[in-house]
């Protein structure tokens, strides 16, 4: 019998992608953040928000992670922000050297904020580093508040926790209380905004968290 | 579905392990799969099977060693785990604790069949 130790990380090569994506974010100034999520928590719908706001204070671009389709994309780009689309055709996660490709579409010069939406899924995304300094989980009402509790694994490795359509709490079973209790339990460090993108409530101080941790402007 | 692609990065580490000109097969892999780290094991098994078939890995048994959620107090010291990977202390129900371990995701070791074993 002959055995070869190995002791090897799975996701080496996409750590260390993610390693070289964090060092163009740095060397540019960049401030880039994940956004991840199940489908339909309201991501897309939250970048309209808070560009159509920070766009002329703050120089963004976005990556838009999708199954299918460049319509998130084209979302974005209408409110005059640069959008770049990776179709990932089937695939259930963004990886490092996705990003990496798609970074060569966007002007990083001037750039100080990227946003990077991934694909609508609470599980895979959390295995898989772009390179970002923060990752944004958006858990929205509808969900319930137990979804913490379902998919640790995301929740543990964001910083940020978005509790999204908060205007429709009134007629859904979710106590948001418990929602932030069942993250926190968690992620004890977990920073937590509240929002709707229907009543713009909560978005203004999202939107001064992320312009205050934006690069400055070149 | 993310098992597919972490099958096929184990794959492609192996491959980089077995000795150059070797004739001799891989018996099995054997990796580390934390219990939080979001990687269902049936599942990977399943894809490392698929995609080995047909190639010179072929029949490679991936065992997998599963590893538990552990988190440490801060604040009495003691280590403990919990079924829901919550980040609390079982001892003095605290949340000031850090994960220790049930992230893994590590290939540890390959065996290779021995060239008599491969003759039969």
């Amino acid at each position: 019998m002959s055995v070869i130790t190995i002791e090897r990380k799975v996701l080496e090569k996409n750590d260390e992608v993610a390693g070289q994506n964090r060092d163009v974010f740095s060397r540019h100034g960049i401030f880039a953040i994940n956004i991840v999520s199940s489908p339909g928590s309201g991501k897309t719908s939250l970048l309209e928000c808070t560009l159509s706001r920070i766009k002329n204070r703050v120089n963004a671009a976005v990556i838009e992670g999708d199954v299918q389709t460049d319509l998130d994309a084209q979302r974005v780009s209408a409110l005059g922000v640069p959008a770049v689309q990776i179709v990932t055709k089937g695939g259930c996660h963004l990886e490092a050297q996705l990003v990496r490709d798609a970074l060569a579409a966007v002007d990083l010069s001037r750039l100080q904020l990227l946003i990077i939406e991934n694909v609508g899924n609470l599980v895979c995304p959390a295995n898989y580093d772009l390179g970002e300094a923060v990752k944004v989980v958006v858990a929205s009402v509808t969900e319930g508040d137990d979804k913490p509790l379902k998919y640790p694994a995301m929740f543990r490795n964001a910083s940020v926790m978005i509790i999204n359509k908060i205007d429709l709490l009134p007629y859904v079973n979710c106590r948001i209380d418990d929602l932030k209790r069942n993250a926190i339990s968690i992620n004890p460090s977990l920073k937590v905004f509240e929002t709707s993108c229907v009543t713009n409530a909560g978005i203004d101080s999202w939107c001064d968290w992320l312009e205050e941790n934006s690069s400055p402007k070149k | 579905m993310h098992e597919l692609s972490i099958a096929q990065n184990i794959v492609e580490i192996v491959g980089e392990h077995i000795p150059a000109g070797s004739s001799r097969r891989v018996k099995t892999v054997r990796i580390e799969l934390g219990e939080s780290a979001g990687v269902v094991a049936d599942s990977l098994e399943f894809c490392f099977n698929t995609i080995t078939s047909g190639t010179e890995m072929q029949g490679a048994v991936l065992e997998i060693e599963r590893v538990p959620f552990v988190v440490e107090c801060n604040s009495c010291g003691k280590t403990s785990t919990n079924e829901r990977e919550v980040f609390l202390c079982s001892f003095c129900n605290g949340n000031d604790v850090k994960m220790i371990s049930g992230n893994e995701l590590q290939v540890k070791a390959i065996e290779l069949f021995d060239e008599k074993e491969l003759v039969v």
